[in-house]
């Protein structure tokens, strides 16, 4: 299931270290386990009724330390079903950044992104180059990540990966160097 | 050539522990690159493993990796506060039934580890952040998510990437009413929110050996705050003493060289710390209690994997012994594991709570997530000795959550405001 691309579309720009608590509250995402109903509280933290403004193939830019605290993947997952197509941010924090590929939602780092962005505008994130092109035309390549976790993501994330191969990506893998 | 990486005088504890546990092959790997860990153990708990459980059933895995291995532990919201949470409990019950994995409710998983499960030296995958924890006793322990989980659990392995590693040099004495959680506080506001992220973090340094095992599984348990991947401490004879005190054997006993390679260093002199407090929104905002000494509060609470050990509520109950909490709070203490709350109990810890006005709960995270016994009601102010003190986390997101000690926080539920501790001890 390789979905397009490029994904373009506009944008919610969200502050530094925006952690998972914000994105999704503890209480309500113990208290579920249907992604539908996780993406009613989606950034609930910042703005409860947000869920009723964003629209399908926005997409969501941020400063440093995006998604920091908890385990969560509720939090990717509210996000990945809020229809929010990818994440753009300066850094991620460590379990989110894993838990995004692990559910094959786009999360690309790219160093000072949040500062080139303004809410609503367009942007364009490129899958295949590993990039964001910005309002003005300029291109911003994205942190490089190996390849077995882009095609993970490419994939649609650990339960497709697994369906379609009956493996995971990093069983075969030889050690990456650094 | 095991034992020449454990004897490599240049390489962190991160690069010894991952180049002899990696899978395949035993060469030295290096900060930055990846490689696959067999796991030993792995957890998930109530609010992780429904969603994991679900993974895997998706995945059409038939069986689990080996049942021995993988803990469930109903902690977050135990007993089940209500339906939903209940039905969720179910799936975890099932699920432990069918594949005949280990179940434990109303303690909390990294208390729980650490008591009974953990030893130096393992790979240990939990889904829950604080996992790093189990660095306390020299482990590779480290928090994932739910698919990564479900992976576990169906292949036994999980990618790694080596991290780069801080070292923190600790020096002196605690002074009265000064205690672990001030050393990791004061850390975490002198690095940042995101200052350990990726990051594997040695505690060094001569006070380490006067750090008992539960002020170190507080500093391990709380550098998740500082987005670290791994927080230790290595094993050193009062490691020894405890695991022959709770009979379990060390798998390794893994020690970084004196000529490891360290991103940064820190000092911090234990003489020199006050109680320290966090101010509200962020972990690391974190002031002098000085500073934010008089601001009211309509809650205190004691517990959470960082703060609710033994160790932890005898000091509260020395701050709280022949007083009351102030008639406009509510005081709430909660151990961390069925264990501790037992201790408490028949030690008379739980007679002192009892008396000064204070709730003495069940084990469980409780108020530290914001999902029963304890949750914040609109602009309500908390001081608390969890972990976390983010927008929403303990109720409604106009709630306020200072961040403390556990002497901290029962001194400022006396007063019904901050307080300074040692005034109790
Ligand atoms: S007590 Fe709080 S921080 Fe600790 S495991 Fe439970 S929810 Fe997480």
């Amino acid at each position: 299931m390789t979905g397009p691309n490029v994904l373009k579309g506009r944008t919610w720009v969200w502050p530094d270290d925006v952690n998972t608590d914000i994105i999704i509250p503890f209480r309500f995402k113990a208290r579920t386990n249907d992604p539908v109903e996780m993406a009613k509280y989606c950034m609930y933290g910042f703005d409860p009724e947000f869920y009723k403004k964003v629209k399908p193939g926005d997409l969501f830019v941020a400063g440093k330390n995006f998604g920091g605290g908890s385990s969560r993947e509720q939090a990717p997952v509210a996000i990945k079903y809020s229809n929010v197509v990818a994440v753009v941010a300066e850094s991620f924090a460590r379990i989110f950044y894993r838990n995004c590929f692990a559910i094959g939602l786009p999360a690309l780092e790219v160093a000072g992104i949040s500062k080139q962005v303004k809410q609503f505008d367009e942007i364009e994130v490129n899958l295949q180059d590993w990039s964001v092109k910005t309002r003005d035309g300029s291109v911003h390549p994205a942190l490089k990540v190996p390849e077995f976790l882009r095609g993970l993501m490419r994939e649609g994330g650990l339960v497709e990966f697994y369906k379609r191969h009956k493996s995971f990506p990093w069983e075969k893998l030889e050690a990456v160097p650094a | 050539m095991r034992q020449d990486i454990l004897n490599d005088d240049s390489l962190t504890f991160a690069e010894k522990i991952i180049s002899i546990r990696a899978e395949g092959s035993e060469k030295v790997h290096h900060p930055g690159e990846i490689t696959v860990l067999p796991a030993d153990m792995a957890m998930a708990q109530d609010s992780t493993g429904p969603l994991a459980i679900k993974v895997f059933d998706e995945m059409g895995v038939p069986k689990v990796w080996d049942p021995s291995r993988i803990h469930l532990v109903i902690d977050h919201t135990f007993p089940a506060a209500d339906e939903k949470v209940a039905n969720l409990h179910h799936m975890m019950r099932d699920f432990a039934k069918k594949h005949g994995v280990r179940l434990v409710e109303g303690s909390i998983s990294h208390q729980h580890l650490l008591e009974n499960h953990i030893v130096p030296g393992m790979v240990l995958f939990g889904a829950d952040s604080h996992t790093c924890q189990g660095g306390a006793v020299g482990a590779f322990a480290t928090g994932i998510g739910s698919s990564e989980m479900a992976a576990v659990w169906a292949s036994g392995k999980l990618w790694v990437k080596v991290p780069e590693s801080l070292k923190v040099n600790l020096t002196g004495q605690f002074k009265k009413g000064i205690y672990a959680r001030d050393v990791i506080s004061h850390f975490i506001g002198m690095v940042g929110e995101d200052g350990g992220n990726y990051k594997s973090i040695e505690w060094k340094g001569p006070a380490v050996k006067a750090l008992s095992m539960s002020s170190r599984a507080c500093i391990s348990n709380n550098s998740m705050e500082c987005g670290c991947k791994l927080s230790v401490f290595e094993v050193d004879p009062a490691t020894q003493e405890y695991f022959r005190s709770v009979n379990r054997k060390p798998m390794y006993e893994v020690h970084a060289g004196t000529k490891a390679r360290y991103k940064d260093e820190y000092d911090i002199e234990l003489d020199k710390l006050e109680p320290k407090v966090a101010e509200p929104g962020n972990v690391d905002k974190v002031k002098a209690v000085e500073e934010v000494e008089g601001t009211p509060i309509d809650e205190a609470f004691i517990g959470s994997s960082t703060n609710g050990r033994y160790e932890d509520l005898l000091v509260a109950a020395k701050v709280l012994k022949g007083h009351k909490v102030n008639s406009g709070t509510r005081c709430i203490v909660t151990p961390a594991s069925r264990h501790v709350f037992e201790q408490a109990i028949k030690e008379g810890l739980a007679e002192i709570f009892l008396q000064s006005g204070a709730v003495f709960t069940n084990a469980t995270c409780g108020a530290c997530v914001g999902t029963h016994l304890g949750v914040l009601g609109e602009n309500e102010v908390c001081i608390s000795s969890s972990p976390r003190n983010y927008v929403g986390r303990m109720g409604a997101i106009t709630a306020k959550i200072y961040l403390s000690s556990p002497a901290t926080a029962a001194a400022s539920a006396i007063e019904g405001k901050i307080a300074d501790p040692r005034r109790y001890l």
